[in-house]
């Protein structure tokens, strides 16, 4: 595939997610945010820019890879790299097992079941409060570090930890798609009974997609966990959804570096804005929804790219 | 437990009702439209802020805010409609979806910025207040006052919807958009007026909710929003019949759950509702 190559604006990318450790080493900790909610937000991107599941629950996998991770730092050990690891293997599970269900609805039921299923394990976190510690957050474990770097307070090795997995899954991620398997899923998103007429089984290849997808989740939740030390509802909660879903379409579905972009402008927008006055904030970013799907329908990198291929 | 039964059916019922009212007009515009307005509470909202605004700074009778309520969330659905929803109406419901949490989102600041984020409260005449007793229990009279207006907009309804001929347009959309098209009626029309409809109901239900689960500026994205989507979802795109018995059904469920299961919050619901989905993605009583 042509396009599989690293052009060079992929090289500068890459390169500037290092700059925030020479020139913003005092947002090291934003930093280290962005890169897991970029995480995140990829992991969206697969399913539902790439094999158009619209889901309104993705947070449950991003939940359970930080309630698995810090259950295992808890109570067995905390060598975060196997952590990670197997927390987000068990985001697969959950996935793999709610991708036959997930994969057969279409509209309104498919919207309602994904919310459901991320609500669902939500109230079932806050009840089992013996095993997740409920609205106080699961607490009393510390990471002490990773690969022999300790977690330092300025947030160093935090961020090098959750960029290194970042840039792993995103070269997974870049893979997949351009297989014939990414190719496959573009087109059951673009037709759904057709691609089996040609070979391509599209509910196996949604089944597929769904659970890469809820293991990359599971590794971004496990990755806040260990540079946090601490579990609290919210990576369950329907807001969490909400938000990745949000900057994915800022950033541009169905584009490798659209939830990249967009978890990047978010995040930041709101680290500056919030602080000022938190419930404005919302305002803002309802317009900035409102504006990207009745003006650019592909993001903001849908948007830059259709200006360059404009004749000049 | 089984003399506390009454109660919480009565409770219930009443929450039910409540949830109908809120609910109704987006069984109608998304069965008609497919058009997926995660906005509907917002039109709840204005409702509530709109009684609040009556009542307190004007100083009129609760009874007398209630069609003012309707009448403004009515308005405010027309002008969204006319000037920004319709442009939606052919996008994929990832576009409605995101488009309408957008305008839910501005909703939430601008009533903060209007009204604070304080909840707010509006005041009931005396004769709203207080309870009742009957064979030896007490029942709250606003819950009885509630019911009574829900059953009594239901009538209403159901008989706009089944004995004039608005209601039989609006039915033949609902059933076969292009069919009644063919046939001469003006869906887009039939439409607009579904859509205010379903607002000033959606409003009416916002500003007789005051009273029962107060009134803050997140409304549009609350938990409400679950519920209401819920008795759609369950109930079945574009029946009123649907809608009305699963609203019931969650209302006396979720009573009668924070009664006697209070540990398991709201869990028994989201599994009644996944379930339910799951064996019929159409609703109880959809149809398509």
């Amino acid at each position: 595939m042509a396009n599989a190559k690293f052009h060079p604006l992929e090289y500068a990318f890459w390169a500037c997610t290092l700059l925030p450790f020479v020139l913003a080493p005092n947002y090291l900790s934003l930093a280290s945010q962005i890169a897991i909610t970029a995480l995140f937000a990829l992991s969206l991107d697969l399913i539902l820019g790439y094999a158009g599941i619209v889901s309104l629950g993705h947070a449950a996998f991003f939940g359970v890879g930080a309630y698995a991770a810090g259950l295992i730092a808890k109570h067995y050990w905390t060598e975060p790299l196997s952590g990670m690891l197997v927390a987000a293997a068990a985001a697969g599970v959950l996935g793999y097992a709610l991708s036959h269900i997930v994969v057969r609805f279409r509209h309104l039921a498919l919207i309602m079941l994904t919310l459901g299923f991320g609500l669902l394990l939500a109230e079932a976190a806050n009840s089992a409060s013996d095993l997740t510690g409920g609205a106080d957050g699961l607490q009393g474990f510390h990471v002490p570090g990773v690969l022999g770097f300790k977690f330092d307070m300025f947030g160093r090795t935090a961020y090098a930890y959750a960029l290194a997995v970042l840039f792993v899954a995103f070269l997974v991620a870049r893979r997949i798609i351009h297989s014939p398997f990414g190719l496959a899923l573009r087109g059951i998103r673009e037709n759904a009974t057709r691609m089996p007429a040609i070979g391509a089984p599209s509910l196996a290849h949604l089944r597929k997609a769904y659970t890469m997808a809820a293991v990359m989740a599971g590794a971004a939740g496990a990755v806040l966990t260990h540079t946090t030390s601490t579990v609290s509802l919210e990576v369950l909660s329907f807001g969490r959804s909400a938000d990745v879903l949000v900057m994915l379409i800022l950033g541009g579905a169905g584009r490798l570096y659209g939830g990249l972009v967009g978890a990047i402008i978010y995040m930041v927008a709101r680290d500056q804005f919030s602080g000022v006055n938190p419930q404005y904030w919302y305002f803002w970013i309802g317009l900035l929804l409102v504006a990207v799907v009745l003006l650019l329908p592909n993001g903001i990198l849908g948007g830059l790219s259709a200006l360059r291929k404009k004749p000049r | 437990m089984l003399s506390s039964l009454a109660g919480v059916l009565f409770d219930g019922f009443a929450y039910g009702m409540l949830l109908f009212l809120l609910s109704v007009g987006l069984t109608v515009t998304l069965g008609m439209m497919n058009f997926v307005n995660l906005a509907h509470c917002s039109f709840a909202a204005v409702g509530g802020y709109c009684t609040v605004s009556v009542v307190n700074r004007l100083g009129w009778n609760f009874l007398a805010a209630l069609p003012i309520a309707f009448a403004v969330g009515a308005l405010v659905a027309v002008l969204l409609e006319r000037t920004l929803f319709r442009r939606l109406y052919r996008r994929s419901d990832l576009d409605q979806c995101l488009f309408t949490i957008g305008i839910a989102f501005m909703s939430i600041a601008a009533f903060a910025w209007f009204y604070s984020t304080e909840p707010q409260s509006a005041r009931v005449p005396s004769y709203l207040v207080g309870s009742f007793q009957l064979m030896g229990r007490n029942f709250v009279v606003y819950r009885l006052f509630l019911m009574l207006m829900g059953l009594a907009i239901t009538a209403a309804l159901v008989l706009a919807l089944e004995r004039t001929r608005f209601g039989a347009q609006v039915r033949a959309a609902v059933d076969n958009q292009r069919m009644a098209r063919g046939l001469g009626i003006d869906v887009d029309r039939a439409f607009m007026i579904t859509f205010a409809l379903g607002g000033g109901l959606a409003a009416l239900g916002g500003a007789l909710a005051i009273e029962v689960i107060g009134l803050e500026s997140t409304l549009p994205l609350s938990v409400i929003l679950v519920y209401v989507l819920i008795v759609v979802a369950v109930g079945g795109l574009g029946s009123i019949r649907g809608s009305l018995v699963a609203a019931i059904v969650l209302g006396i469920t979720d009573t009668a759950g924070k009664y006697y299961f209070p540990w398991l919050g709201a869990f028994l619901i989201y599994l009644v509702m996944v379930a339910l989905l799951m064996w019929r993605p159409l609703g109880l009583f959809g149809k398509r």
